[in-house]
């Protein structure tokens, strides 16, 4: 069983590896292949440079919160993905899948995140029609 | 099946080019492809035909996918300690997805209609605003030019001088071999200084508006909404440099109908610049050969080569026929800015905690 379960660990990570990484800086400080699905509120979507990052809190099970900050890309990234300034605003339930940093801050760079109407936005470029 | 699909899509893996495999597997990295299906398809064995390994992927990333979402609420609980399943999914009506638009809201259209075949290229003429053709994130050259990125690989390393190597390991980038962590970087780009040229061709060398009279040719980049002028006078380059530029001196000349061929000296240099975002050193005596080859109407290649004995012991080519493609005339590019004021802000909500460290301690 156990065996059964590294090779699934093994194969979702070589899915998610292939997820496009961030520009503006390099993989020095996150958990490299590691991921993080946190769900949580929205606080503030900041839609700036050099990239656009999501505040939300998550509470655990004693109700302690935890202040998340995730980066996307820089927003002419992230509208040729569908993303815009509009995608969140405060108070949004977020389901949001993170590749984290090693330094354990709440912090991670987005993979994608799942709006409360199940809407799925991801970090692949749109084509053009 | 909608969690499948959400999660195929949270992952990047239902988004895939019509044959991009073929192009992604020319592609160094993953990060610039435009779907992730088909670097996990560059990732396998050579022994099998593309076809059985997209019939393998896709059978791999099917039940991995499924086993990976039934799982991925324990994984959640495990790992945020909350003890709820995950309800977003729930709601079947996915809207319709979103659509590629410009600046200008517009949505996106092909310049080419389907099936339309490219003109003649037009004479001496490189006008029209260009998009790296392989998608947006090949221009973006994070790990350093095209075709001499820092990743460790043989041929990949620019032929240093001593100076030019004792340069470089000053340098402390966010990209290549040499990258550190978020807050402890000294490229002069993380506080919006002008990354100037030929850095402008190497890093986030996005959509690029290219206009042109008989006197000269005006290249507008998109990240930092910066521009630059070629002069096509027929005036050779400055004998003695009036003072250096960030985008430094630049006239072209036609070496055929098709190809225009830009030399640029006269740039500020070590002092102020950098050539890419792995840190590799530029000096204020580079001298930069561009050469601009429009193949048709609708296409058109960039190879750039550096000639800078201060700081390479020979000539070497950092993009190689670089592939740009046209977009239609309407298209409008959106506003790609450094502002000082929101790094400030990024490296205190992001940076810092991302690199464990406090504002005192950032570089």
């Amino acid at each position: 069983m156990k065996a059964k379960f590294l090779v699934i660990f093994a194969l979702a990570g070589s899915l998610v590896a292939s997820i496009p990484l961030l520009a503006h800086h390099g993989n020095a400080a996150f958990d490299v292949g590691k991921r993080v699905t946190v769900k949580g509120t929205v606080t503030e979507w900041v839609w700036a440079n050099p990239h656009c990052w999501l505040k939300f809190d998550a509470k655990d099970d004693k109700g302690n919160v935890a202040h998340w900050v995730a980066e996307t890309n820089n927003a002419p990234d992230m509208i040729e993905r569908g993303w815009s300034k509009n995608t969140f605003k405060p108070g949004d339930e977020v389901t949001v899948t993170v590749e984290p940093v090693k330094s354990g801050n709440p912090v991670g760079r987005v993979v994608g995140v799942v709006l409360a109407n199940g809407q799925a936005l991801g970090m692949s470029y749109l084509e053009k029609k | 099946m909608s969690k499948v699909s959400s999660l195929l899509e949270i992952f990047g893996l239902v988004k895939v080019s019509p044959g991009g495999s073929k192009q992604n597997r020319k592609s160094p990295h993953n990060r610039v492809v435009r779907g992730s299906f088909s670097s996990v398809v560059s990732h396998m064995s050579n022994s099998t035909s593309l076809i059985c390994k997209c019939r393998y992927v896709a059978a791999t990333i099917s039940l991995t996918a499924v086993l990976a979402f039934l799982i991925s609420p324990t994984m959640a609980s495990a790992q945020t300690g909350s003890s709820g399943n995950s309800d977003a999914g729930k709601d079947k009506t996915t809207p319709s997805g979103p659509i590629l638009r410009d600046g200008w809201g517009t949505p996106v259209t092909n310049a080419l209609k389907p099936g339309e075949k490219p003109g003649p290229a037009p004479r001496h003429d490189i006008s029209g605003t260009w998009e790296p053709a392989r998608g947006p994130g090949d221009g973006i050259q994070a790990f350093g030019p095209r075709d001499m990125p820092s990743d460790g690989k043989p041929g990949h390393e620019p032929p240093f001088t001593a100076f030019g190597l004792e340069t470089y390991r000053a340098h402390k980038p966010l990209e290549g071999e040499e990258r550190v962590l978020e807050s402890l970087s000294n490229d002069p780009r993380n506080i919006c200084d002008p990354m100037g040229f030929p850095r402008a061709d190497f890093y986030q060398f996005r959509h690029t508006q290219i206009m042109q009279d008989e006197h000269k040719v005006a290249v507008l980049y998109e990240f930092e909404k910066r521009w630059r002028v070629i002069w096509i006078d027929g005036r050779e380059l400055p004998k003695d440099i009036p003072e250096p530029r960030y985008y430094g001196y630049s006239v072209g000349k036609w070496a055929d109908d098709n190809t225009l061929v830009v030399n640029t000296i006269g740039i500020e240099g070590e002092s102020k610049m950098w050539l890419d975002e792995a840190g590799r050193p530029v000096s204020d005596g580079v001298h930069v050969e561009e050469r601009f080859h429009r193949v048709d109407r609708n296409n058109m290649e960039l190879t750039v080569t550096i000639d800078d004995p201060k700081m390479y012991t020979k000539p070497w080519v950092a993009m190689n026929k670089f592939p740009m493609r046209l977009e239609t005339p309407d298209y409008d590019v959106v506003e790609m800015m450094c502002i000082p004021s929101e790094e400030e802000q990024y490296y205190k909500d992001y940076g810092d905690p991302a690199s464990g460290v406090d504002s005192k301690q950032r570089k």
